[in-house]
């Protein structure tokens, strides 16, 4: 069973289709990078597979569950590494990732797991309003990890990363997916992405080229009709 | 059990928040006393209405400030994508909706007590039968919170939410107003027992508004 | 319903309410205490039920909305067409009941328990159509506004209950303070049946165009956002791919 399953998904931002009708299929164990220009729905497919997003028509399964009916019992096996880190101003770094340590049900030690692998040990005390941009990025990715999450969700991972961090990075996903765990990013650094993948899908204006793995073999999409 | 444990993390977590960023004490709740400062502008003092008025005048101040602090609730969820991060939890929604009322109430009750002792210095209200005034309260509290909670998810994420959130709840706790405002009177200069029917409508609207929220934030949430 | 049955309900009744005006303003006797304004009840009464009638139609398309199996664009917006109907009436059951209040009351406005519920179902309304204007597609709002809905249907009668009980308890002994009551009579009672009938059929033809309108626009918003899904498509495709 794939961990993620789309078939002529389209999700809407406000009234603009970000996805048009979008078909991705995501084994476990993969690294599918997701390439194509801004704008193309890069960020929206990912929003959609964490159940952020409601499926305006076709089908999505993330994990077997039905994203039509229900967006939230998958969620607890995901973790989304987005724009934004999802933390508060008011706490620490490390108060934000225990808290969401804990609401996955996870203990504190993994917090401060994900807190010394993305070397944030520093800054530990200090408040998110504080912090740079380039530990906010890294803040999202302790979070994801600390949620020890099967199926691993990232939005520009590379942008704005060191070469350090952007080796552990890539540690992190290559050993997550040894573990059996899957890895879906969207990515503009073709060059570290591409080191790192095993798929690539390209999403162009809210289509996914490739997004089904080669053993299945599916006609080109069937021209719209439009009723007028 | 699972929907208490993460409620109280959810609680705790607002809590802090509010401890570290001062807002409720720095801002919701003296704001509650200048509402009452200004009551007494409005109402001249030296006419003796100050003490008879100030059950209404209580809860108008703390109603006004409950307005605040809802918002100031869900403002925490707004900023870093905050709430797509409560989604992502997996926390259930009923949880999230105790958890972030429970923390409102606790700020309520804090303004209650500051409020309660601005009314005895500045409307010279003397106060008896505490345990009406306690249960009053106590109900009051918990159905303000609920209420609030629920329509700040109701209005959660819409351009428009600060000033959508008053006009939703206002209208919706007249009853709580009301039965608040009259126990209140009758505790402190009427008949006490008069006060037992509306501490009974408290308490019904305070159960309710727990179910409704319990019921309907999960969902809410997913739509915001 | 079709056009035309549209069209002949809308003239019965127009012409229904033209004999309730003449029944009410000429043919009905006036009241002995109230004089004229007692002429008034036979606003008064269907505004406020039609009023209430139309909330609970709100409540209950929000919850044949809500539930699954009859979950269906057209439940939502006739929540919104009923609810918009019924602010209509209910400002105007204010307005007229404070104007009946002025001759009889002395006052424009008395706390009267009936007057002053309607008063918080207005605002509540109020706060639901507001809501309703500002999600961005249907289906967003569509929960929102259902639940709400709901919350504010069932939050009527706990207003209505206290409100009344409050009047009760501090009924001003003092002062003759009459309701706006009168005894019911022969063709007092049969034009204000008839009122009731008109407006209840003026509520049903206001209701329906409303919904038919916002239908008309559902489907427009429906259309362009398959155009744009196809344009989306169409964009990265160097031959046509699309077929209007």
């Amino acid at each position: 069973m794939p961990v993620v399953s789309m078939r002529s998904a389209v999700c809407l931002l406000g009234r603009f289709p970000a996805l048009a009708g979008a078909d991705l299929d995501v084994d476990e164990g993969d690294i599918l990078l997701l390439s194509g220009p801004n704008g193309a729905g890069k960020t929206t497919l990912l929003r959609c597979v964490a159940g952020l997003v409601p499926l305006h028509s076709g089908t999505a399964f993330v994990f077997g569950h039905d994203l039509a009916f229900d967006r939230r019992t998958a969620r607890h096996e995901l973790a989304l590494v987005g724009h934004e880190t999802f933390c508060y101003d008011d706490l620490t770094v490390r108060e934000n990732l225990r808290f969401a340590a804990a609401a996955a049900r996870r203990p504190n030690a993994a917090a401060d797991a994900a807190l010394e692998r993305l070397d944030l040990g520093r800054v530990a005390d200090i408040a998110h309003s504080r912090l740079s941009a380039g530990q906010r990025r890294r803040l999202s990715l302790a979070v994801a990890l600390a949620r020890e999450a099967r199926l691993l969700l990232l939005d520009e991972p590379h942008a704005g990363l060191d070469p350090t961090t952007r080796e552990t990075l890539d540690a992190i996903l290559l050993g997550a997916a040894s573990e059996g765990r899957t890895v879906v990013l969207a990515s503009h650094e073709l060059v570290y992405a591409r080191a790192i993948a095993t798929r690539e899908a390209r999403v162009v204006a809210g289509l996914v080229q490739g997004g089904l793995a080669p053993a299945t073999t599916k006609p080109e999409p069937k021209p719209l009709e439009v009723r007028a | 059990m699972s929907i208490l444990r993460e409620a109280r993390l959810v609680a705790a977590k607002d809590l802090r928040i509010e401890r570290r960023s001062r807002v409720a004490l720095q801002q919701i709740v003296p704001f509650g006393v200048i509402v009452l400062v200004l009551f007494a502008f409005a109402i001249d003092p030296d006419r003796g209405l100050l003490p008879r008025l100030a059950p209404g005048l209580f809860w108008a101040a703390l109603l006004l400030a409950s307005i605040l602090a809802v918002n100031r609730s869900f403002a925490v969820e707004e900023a870093n994508g905050a709430r797509d991060g409560l989604r992502l939890s997996g926390l259930d929604g009923a949880a999230i909706f105790l958890g972030k009322a429970a923390a409102i109430a606790a700020e309520l009750a804090l303004l209650e007590l500051v409020l309660g002792v601005g009314v005895i210095v500045l409307y010279d209200v003397t106060p008896r039968n505490a345990l009406v005034l306690f249960l009053t309260a106590v109900a009051a509290t918990i159905a303000l919170a609920a209420t609030g909670t629920v329509y700040g998810i109701v209005a959660a994420g819409l351009r428009v939410r600060e000033t959508l959130v008053p006009l939703l709840v206002l209208p919706a706790v007249t009853p709580v107003m009301l039965g608040a405002t009259r126990a209140f009177e009758s505790a402190l200069g009427g008949v006490p027992s008069e006060a037992w029917p509306w501490v009974q409508l408290l308490g019904a609207c305070a159960v309710l508004s727990v179910i409704v929220g319990v019921l309907a934030f999960g969902p809410l949430l997913e739509e915001s | 319903m079709s056009r035309n049955a549209r069209r002949v309900f809308g003239g019965v009744t127009l012409v229904l309410l033209a004999i309730t005006a003449v029944l009410a303003l000429w043919v009905s006797p006036a009241d002995k205490e109230q004089g004229d304004a007692m002429r008034l009840l036979y606003l008064h009464v269907p505004t406020a039920w039609l009023a209430y009638l139309a909330f609970f139609v709100t409540a209950l398309a929000s919850a044949l909305w809500l539930w699954p199996r009859t979950r269906s664009t057209t439940w939502d917006l006739l929540a919104g067409a009923s609810a918009e109907v019924g602010v209509l009436f209910t400002g105007l059951m204010l307005m007229l009941g404070s104007l009946w209040g002025r001759p009889i009351w002395g006052t424009w406005w008395e706390w009267d328990a009936r007057l002053t519920t309607t008063a918080v179902l207005f605002f509540l309304y109020l706060g639901y159509l507001a809501l309703r204007r500002t999600a961005d597609t249907s289906e967003q709002r569509g929960k929102r506004c259902a639940i709400a809905a709901l919350i504010a249907f069932a939050d009527v009668p706990i207003v209505h209950f206290s409100v009344n009980w409050w009047q009760t308890l501090h009924q001003t002994g003092t002062v003759f303070n009459p309701k706006l009551d009168v005894q019911i009579h022969g063709t007092m009672a049969v034009t204000l049946l008839l009122s009731v009938l008109s407006f209840t059929m003026l509520y049903v033809c206001l209701t329906l165009s409303r919904l038919r309108l916002a239908e008309l626009e559902e489907g427009r918003e429906q259309r362009e956002l398959e155009l744009a899904i196809a344009e989306r498509i169409a964009a990265e495709h160097p031959e046509p791919a699309v077929t209007v």
